[in-house]
């Protein structure tokens, strides 16, 4: 029950880009067409999915503190929290890179859709984000961490895919000229925003 | 290769100074660090304090990475600029939660987002790795400078129209219980606009923004 409750919040309630605007940079430079947009959606997913609970376990092993009381009890003092950000970064922009390797490697035809978009996800804030999230959230175990990983991975899909279909579709509207391209674009995610506000009671 | 040499402050790094506030400005037109910028400019404190955080940060990388730019091997160039940018974070979070500790749990996980904030990577990518270290500090305050007018544009509306108050100081009266109890534009009956907080309104802030901009410049309208 846990976990379905952290996997609809993550994709809904706390959308990585409509409660928290994480990964707008990608957001808005990759939403022209909906095909590149599934691709970046994706990507992030595959890695978010990863990286989370990768970085949880490094997290609540080694850095919290009281962590490396598993070495001992002279180490049991030790907190090595402020190294976290280096730690994080360091492991997605490795996680990436083995990714990358790994489906150029094992899986072609993924690395052909994907191939442009994986270098790009180390810097995409919802990836780091997702990590810094969940060290705040203070989940219980590696399966919960790895459920908050893949639900923000696809509230992030979900989003970009649906506003990639509509700025298809508003290519052929009357926009006035300042506001076309990323104007539109930065307030239509204003109003999606407001509708996925509508989620924000649900308790499951 | 010989460089000519120019002044200081020559017509060229004037312009890499100015350029980041209107024409070329990072958030507006290059569309850099958007991420970490709307989250927090829902009252004016935080989002003064993230922009000299980010300018800070913006400025020291771009200046270290174009220092040792001739030394960085092409093909690991990211994760070293991710380690650069990770260390000069990790400086300015020990600060924040040494000398302003309310502040930095306001920010919570958006003062380390400053590593993933799109300006620094852009910046570092686009300049510091083509330009020398005094051209790269000028890059770094003027897209630093960008950033941080239109947080505070977007902080100032949104705190103003929001909660009435700027700086957490009561700009436009006090309100109280009663209609007769309270001062200022509150006495007439005003209301704040509760929806000026929520997360939402601060996308259509800068969608306005931008809006006034282009249409002011039009040069900048895109085609399509």
């Amino acid at each position: 029950m846990e976990y379905i409750n952290i996997f609809v919040k993550s994709i809904f309630i706390d959308n990585m880009i409509f409660a928290y605007f994480l990964g707008m940079c990608s957001y808005l430079a990759v939403s022209k067409t909906v095909n590149t947009a599934v691709g970046l959606g994706a990507a992030v997913v595959f890695v978010l999915s990863i990286t989370v609970p990768v970085n949880f376990l490094i997290d609540s092993y080694l850095l919290k503190p009281g962590a490396l009381s598993w070495l001992g009890e002279e180490y049991a003092s030790i907190d090595l929290s402020f190294l976290s950000f280096i730690m994080f970064i360091a492991v997605i922009a490795s996680m990436v890179q083995l990714v990358e390797m790994i489906v150029e490697r094992f899986a072609p035809a993924l690395y052909g859709a994907l191939g442009i978009f994986l270098p790009l996800i180390a810097v995409n804030c919802a990836i780091l984000g997702g990590s810094l999230f969940m060290q705040q959230k203070d989940f219980a175990n590696v399966g919960e961490s790895a459920v908050y990983g893949l639900g923000s991975g696809i509230g992030w899909l979900l989003a970009i895919v649906a506003i990639a279909a509509i700025r298809e579709k508003i290519a052929y509207s009357h926009i006035p000229g300042p506001l076309k391209g990323l104007g539109i674009t930065f307030i239509i995610t204003g109003l999606m925003a407001i509708g996925f506000m509508s989620f924000s009671g649900i308790k499951l | 290769m010989a460089e000519v040499k120019e002044a200081l402050f020559s017509k060229q790094n004037k312009a890499l100074l100015s350029d980041p506030l209107n024409d070329n400005n990072p958030i507006s037109v290059q569309v850099l660090g958007i991420c970490s910028a709307l989250a927090i400019t829902v009252q004016l404190k935080p989002a003064v304090v993230m922009s000299l955080a980010v300018l800070f940060v913006v400025i020291a990388s771009n200046v270290v990475v174009s220092l040792i730019r001739n030394l960085i091997p092409g093909r690991i160039r990211i994760i070293v600029q991710l380690l650069i940018v990770a260390s000069l974070v990790i400086l300015v979070d020990q600060v924040l939660k040494a000398y302003a500790y309310d502040v930095s749990k306001e920010l919570s996980v958006f003062v380390g987002l400053i590593i993933t904030n799109c300006i620094v990577m852009g910046r570092l990518e686009a300049f510091a790795l083509a330009n020398g270290p005094w051209k790269s500090f000028l890059d770094g305050v003027g897209n630093g400078a960008g950033y941080a007018l239109i947080l505070v544009i977007v902080a100032v509306f949104r705190e103003l129209l929001g909660s009435g108050k700027l700086f957490g100081i009561e700009i436009l009266g006090h309100k109280a219980k009663t209609l007769a109890e309270s001062t200022g534009l509150y006495s007439l009956g005003y209301e704040n606009n509760g929806f000026m907080l929520l997360s939402p309104m601060a996308l259509v802030t800068v969608g306005i923004i931008i809006w006034v901009q282009r249409s002011k410049n039009r040069k900048l309208i895109e085609q399509h």
